[in-house]
């Protein structure tokens, strides 16, 4: 088994460490041999920091040994890049913040950290956390362990690809359109964004400050379960922090959901959806109803409207967050420039790529004189009707079922340069985030060899109740008969 | 919707983006094809619905004005390319002449 330690979950690692089956330096020896191993053709990671995560591993076990336990003591987990770390180099896949040095963690690393958790590096993602296949990072891409030549999704493709892979146990992404459901559905894990608020967004590096939320990308939903509850919670130093109660999520997850009532929508099930994706999605519908839950047609009638609600909202508040990256307090610099104006234009058209260039320009534009009324102003009256939407399905239904996903992974460079196209793989991902509601994404089958997934949507902050349904999925689906996946054979 | 080249410098000047003319060519024609894609909001009536620019019930949080530890100065600087005792330089901001 030592060998092969870097498979495990989250708690089923804990069980060994707990047991004595092995320390959290063999696990942690593990998995950084696993990256030394594949890592150079997944290009999950932009940064191992293999002796920093050693350290805390021999700290994680002597804790132990001195009758300390926690459910992620000593538990190896990887970081996207879009989270800052003291100490570590923190890019968000950019040049423009190449060398970036935090001064300090963000708040949920903070967490992970006071938990006892082995940080293994950071992740790669599409620059700013701006894509759906992690092609626009500015240092490598990430492919998908489970075909070489597809992408892995994103933003956090390098966070699904290296749970898929077995590079770490599990790792925090980033949601802000479906940047942690979309890449989980497209690299077979599980990936939880819960109720805007619920986790801190202190040194999350931002990007549209009213969608932005960290979720986490596991092996399975108990794993979900376990990393939200250390997440999760109030922080002074983000306002819009929730103060709600946080529950006993693992405790719970085991409940029976006899009488669930699951809502389908066929918004979901229109055009553009793979049948072979639609038929996996009913078939883990009619799983959930197997075990007590019923089904209830629901409508949703501004699904469509999404995209562009989005692709103004966020860009617009791209273009004012990104405003920091000017050359003055960190990241690139030009010594050259002959005043302030012509070196902030300079860095940032050196420093951003173009993805992240395109979105400053939707955004500046919306947000523009004259334009600001008719792009911004009524993006956001229709999130008002999106968001209505879903308070009156809550009214008749605890959760809501749909695809993740319009199709499964696509190849990589197929999208790059119509970026019309890319966005609408978000489709069915965007109005859970413009609402703010806690979903997830979980495997349900596989289309071509590729996996597909199941996304489950819940009312603010009834993570609980979104997790008991995907557990109970989970239980009742059992091992998903699994392809080979590529990683694993060459 | 079509742009002109006039609107994509006008967004890149207050953007302060440097652009090629390629990459100003290029964003023309993909921001009048995204641009063509929002008028789709149009369709809708929303005369009298209000805006949402947020998700949860919250107004104004305050705490109390007590000052609490920061950064140390190094820190803070550590990153900035151009430092000098203990402030960051930057090229002229306003013309001296």
């Amino acid at each position: 088994m030592a060998d092969e330690l870097y498979r495990l979950t989250l708690h089923a690692a804990s069980q060994g460490l707990r047991d004595g089956s092995f320390t959290s330096v063999e696990l942690t020896r593990s998995l950084l041999d696993r990256i030394e191993s594949v890592d150079g053709r997944v290009g999950a990671y932009l940064t191992v920091t293999a002796d920093m995560a050693l350290e805390q591993a021999a700290d994680a076990d002597a804790r132990r040994a001195s009758g300390r336990d926690g459910p992620l003591l000593g538990l190896p987990i990887a970081l996207k890049d879009v989270l800052s770390t003291a100490g570590v180099e923190t890019t968000c896949a950019s040049r423009i913040l190449e060398g970036f040095v935090p001064p300090y963690d963000a708040t949920a690393v903070t967490r992970l950290k006071a938990a006892g958790a082995v940080t293994l590096g950071k992740t790669n993602m599409d620059e700013f956390a701006m894509g759906s296949s992690n092609e626009h990072s500015a240092y490598k891409p990430v492919r998908n362990p489970w075909d070489l030549d597809k992408v892995p999704g994103g933003s956090s493709g390098g966070s699904a690809a290296a749970v898929a892979a077995d590079e770490c146990l599990a790792a925090l992404g980033s949601d802000t359109g479906g940047s942690v459901r979309q890449p989980a559905a497209l690299c077979g894990c599980v990936g939880l964004k819960p109720t805007y608020g619920r986790i801190s967004r202190f040194g999350l590096i931002a990007f549209a400050s009213s969608l932005d939320q960290i979720g986490v990308l596991t092996k399975d939903v108990t794993d979900a379960a376990l990393l939200l509850g250390a997440l999760a919670g109030h922080d002074p130093r983000d306002s819009t922090s929730a103060e709600e109660p946080i529950p006993d999520y693992a405790g719970e997850l085991n409940r029976d959901i006899g009488g669930l009532r699951i809502g389908v929508a066929p918004e979901y099930f229109g055009k553009g959806l793979d049948a072979r994706v639609g038929d996996s999605v009913h078939d883990a519908i009619n799983t959930l109803q197997s075990v007590g839950a019923t089904q209830r047609q629901i409508s949703l009638p501004h699904t469509e409207y999404a995209l562009p609600t989005y692709y103004v909202i966020a860009p617009s508040e791209a273009s004012a967050n990104l405003a920091r990256y000017n050359g003055v307090k960190y990241g690139l610099s030009d010594p050259q420039a002959t005043d302030v104006d012509e070196m902030m234009a300079r860095i940032r058209g050196r420093g951003f790529g173009s993805e992240v260039k395109r979105r400053i320009m939707i955004g500046t534009f919306a947000l523009s004189s004259g334009y600001y009324d008719a792009y911004y102003v009524r993006a956001q009256k229709v999130r008002t009707l999106i968001k209505s939407d879903f308070e009156t399905a809550f009214r008749d239904v605890d959760v809501i079922a749909a695809p993740v996903v319009p199709a499964p992974a696509f190849d990589l460079g197929a999208k790059l340069d119509d970026p019309v196209a890319m966005y609408q793989s978000d489709i069915m991902t965007l109005p859970a985030s413009l609402a703010g509601l806690p979903c997830l994404s979980i495997p349900c089958g596989f289309v071509d060899g590729l996996p597909v997934g199941l996304q489950l949507i819940a009312p603010p902050f009834a993570e609980s109740r979104l997790l008991q349904a995907a557990r109970a999925y989970e239980r009742t689906r059992g091992p998903l008969p699994s392809p080979t996946k590529a990683i694993d054979t060459q | 919707m079509s742009i002109d080249r006039s609107q994509v410098d006008h967004a890149a000047e207050l953007a302060r983006l440097e652009l090629s003319d390629d990459e100003r060519e290029r964003l023309r024609g993909e921001l009048g094809q995204i641009l063509q894609a929002f008028e789709a909001l149009n369709t809708l009536d929303t005369e009298h619905i209000s805006p949402t620019a947020q998700v949860i019930p919250l107004g104004n949080v305050e705490r109390d004005d007590v000052a609490a530890g920061s950064l140390p100065q190094d820190a803070v600087l550590d990153n900035a390319p151009r430092v000098e005792d203990g402030q960051i330089r930057v090229p002229p901001v306003l013309d001296e002449s």
